[in-house]
């Protein structure tokens, strides 16, 4: 059968899912009665027409970057893993151990050691799901979504019991060290004097979110393992006969995953608060899910999708600021981007296939 | 643990038990025609606003289940136009239901209402009431079996005893018309259904209807009637464990409902003790919240007997030419 050419599938094709979901948020938001153009101005003005909001845009961007890679390489092995979210909160865990317990002389090396940390324990975290999956037939979808509520008591048990400072009241660990404290944009770009990115959370981990692109790039595409793994996702049985074992993929590709997923916290958690909190994840792993399809699970669509919806946060909490919409604005149309370019993908997809199969008719004859 | 204690368990393990049935068939329906449906949470938290916000702008709770019920019908017919008529994959669709309905009810809620994305609290009318069952005090005097008659079998309101006649209802429908015939059928083999000239698509979305449907009745009870209104993520998570429970029933009426009150009882057992003494060690409050979950995974991973799902489960059918 004859096809679309690859840059109308890559390009077209989410440019128009994503107009649907467009003209549909601002349908949702006519509804509620308030104006969507001048919604949509707020957003702008808060996000990205102040370095402050860059720095608020890009922060959450590095978030949904990793998160987004997560489901991506799970993708890839036609694995769906929906917990990232368990997996961030875990790996939030791991960040804590390594930067309360291990003296850092300085943060370039406290940020890898954190990475490390978050890295482990958001595999670990994924490690059971992946193994029932691949051992028992257990459906990771229910698996993964199980363990993001057992992740957020365990998470409430660690804060309340265990890792709550004697007499502090909130569930959250202590303080990090000075030592280990990343230095946020504010630090590194603004001269001396210069309010540029004052008070944004945006920090040096971005580049390492840049770096994990590159990163999972060349794993996918450029190594055997990466191409096991989509080998294994476009077809299981063909990968069988290849000596692909399934058991090592599944649980490869969802060790990758819940690294990724966890290596979100070097963000939140060493980055902006600087101590363990119980609701630093903010709903991440879910908003990975849309990153990854409309990014296509690739780097480069991942880069461009986590910077729209970081862009959609931010300018999402700005409205939330100064006029009456809820929060909540952005979930819905995180959904409704889910829902076009993910669910209903087919129905942008059929008719312009059929569109370009009649030019392509008419050249011939 | 006195007899009197022991009934108040078992009888809000009833109350905690309906929603999850009521969800746990609705699955079933969809599952069984061979649609995936991890939207069960997104439906039941959209009617559940829905029922709780008409009942309290008409002042009748059947006002409201019914625009609970249409509420989820809405999101269930996305779902089938998504995974039915456009071959979408069933499982993002769910996660875009489950989120688009997350976030619309708190929208709706506060535009609407203005109290922080819940409705107000429901009272009187517009509250489910319980029944109670005739004899009740006439038997209350009969050891155990009165007081097991009066707390647990009587009292509860409708919807419970509605979701209890669906286990053998469905069963029937299931296993003794010819329509539960190509209902199963669709869901393991769609072509020999196809062949014999019944609609596919057609059989289809009148499971994912009645999924609808019975997801409505689920946030309706959950709102209207456990609780006194809607708040922000009510349902937390009982979709999910009411899936859990469906695969734990291996997809079966009668299973479905033994699988679905052992989830109540253990949801009742963490709200009424908030940590337990064990044979001297404390066992903390977040293990018995996280147990439903604990459980669901042991369960999932099959060392209570392999559960096969149906077999053209989410697939969609192509008509081949």
């Amino acid at each position: 059968m004859n096809r679309m050419p690859l840059w109308a599938d890559a390009i077209l094709v989410p440019m128009f899912s994503l107009l649907l979901a467009a003209i549909f948020s601002a349908l949702v938001i006519l509804g509620i009665g308030e104006n969507p153009i001048d919604a949509f101005q707020l957003m702008v003005d808060g996000a990205l027409k102040r370095s402050a909001g860059w720095g608020y845009t890009l922060y959450y961007a590095t978030n949904y970057i990793f998160t987004g890679l997560a489901v991506a390489v799970a993708f890839h092995a036609r694995l769906f893993n929906i917990g990232g979210e368990g997996q961030a909160m875990v790996g939030g865990v791991g960040v804590a151990l390594v930067c309360l317990y291990i003296p850092w002389p300085h943060w370039s090396l406290a940020i890898i050691g954190a990475s490390v940390g978050a890295a482990l324990f958001g595999a670990a975290w994924a490690i059971i799901p992946a193994y029932l999956q691949a051992k028992r037939g257990s459906h990771i979808v229910i698996t993964t979504i199980m363990f993001n509520y057992i992740a957020f008591s365990l998470l409430g048990y660690l804060l309340v019991e265990v890792l709550r400072p004697a007499g502090a009241m909130d569930p959250a660990s202590a303080s990090f060290p000075e030592a280990t404290h990343l230095p946020n944009f504010h630090d590194m770009f603004a001269p001396e004097g210069s309010r540029m990115f004052r008070g944004a959370p945006a920090n040096v981990t971005f580049f390492l979110a840049l770096a994990a692109c590159v990163v999972v790039w060349l794993l996918i595409w450029r190594t055997k393992l990466g191409f096991d793994i989509r080998s294994f996702g476009k077809s299981e049985t063909a990968a069988k006969y290849a000596g692909i074992s399934p058991l090592r993929i599944t649980v490869i590709a969802m060790l990758l995953s819940g690294a990724l997923a966890g290596m979100m916290s070097v963000n939140t958690t060493l980055g902006e608060s600087e101590r363990l909190i119980l609701n630093s994840t903010e709903g991440a792993g879910f908003v990975g899910i849309a990153v990854a399809l409309m990014g296509r699970n690739h780097p480069i669509g991942i880069l461009l999708a986590a910077l729209l919806f970081g862009f959609l946060n931010q300018g999402g909490a700005e409205l939330a600021l100064w006029t009456n919409i809820p929060r909540e604005l952005i979930v819905v149309i995180q959904a409704l981007v889910i829902l076009f370019t993910g669910a209903l993908d087919n129905l942008v997809r059929m008719p312009l296939e059929r569109l370009f199969l009649s030019f392509g008719k008419k050249r011939k004859a | 643990m006195d007899f009197l204690t022991l009934l108040q368990v078992l009888d809000s393990s009833v109350r905690l038990a309906i929603p999850l049935l009521l969800a746990c068939l609705a699955g079933l329906y969809s599952e069984r025609a061979g649609i995936f449906d991890i939207g069960l949470e997104g439906k039941m938290l959209a009617a559940a606003f829905a029922a709780a916000a008409f009942a309290a702008v008409s002042g009748s709770v059947w006002i409201g289940l019914l625009a609970g019920i249409g509420a989820s019908l809405i999101l269930s017919a996305i779902h089938g136009v998504a995974s039915i008529t456009f071959r979408g994959n069933q499982l993002i669709s769910g996660v875009a239901i489950n989120m688009l309905a997350s976030g619309v009810t708190v929208l709706i809620a506060q535009a609407w209402f203005a109290q922080g994305g819940r409705t107000p609290s429901l009272e009187g009318p517009e509250r489910l009431t319980p029944v109670n069952l005739p004899f009740a005090n006439m038997f209350e005097n009969i050891p155990v079996f009165g007081a097991t008659y009066k707390e647990l079998v009587s009292g509860h309101n409708v919807l419970v005893y509605v979701a209890i006649a669906l286990v053998p209802l469905t069963w029937w429908l299931l296993y003794q018309t010819r329509f539960g015939l190509r209902l199963r059928a669709v869901g393991e083999n769609p072509a020999s259904v196809d062949t014999a000239g019944v609609s596919v698509i057609r059989l289809r979305f009148t499971a994912v209807a009645i999924c609808g449907i019975l997801c409505g009745v689920a946030g309706a009870y959950l709102a209207t009637g456990l609780q006194a209104g809607f708040i922000k993520d009510m349902t937390a998570g009982r979709g999910f464990v009411a899936l859990a429970a469906l695969i734990f029933a291996k997809w079966r009426p009668w299973q479905a409902l033994w699988a679905c009150m052992l989830f109540g009882l253990l949801q009742a057992l963490s709200v009424r003790f908030q940590s337990i003494e064990l044979g001297g060690i404390t066992i903390p409050g977040q293990l018995m919240e996280a147990l439903p979950y604990i459980l669901t995974v042991i369960i999932l991973a099959g060392f209570v007997g392999r559960a096969i799902p149906p077999r053209a489960g989410g697939e969609p059918y192509v008509k081949e030419r």
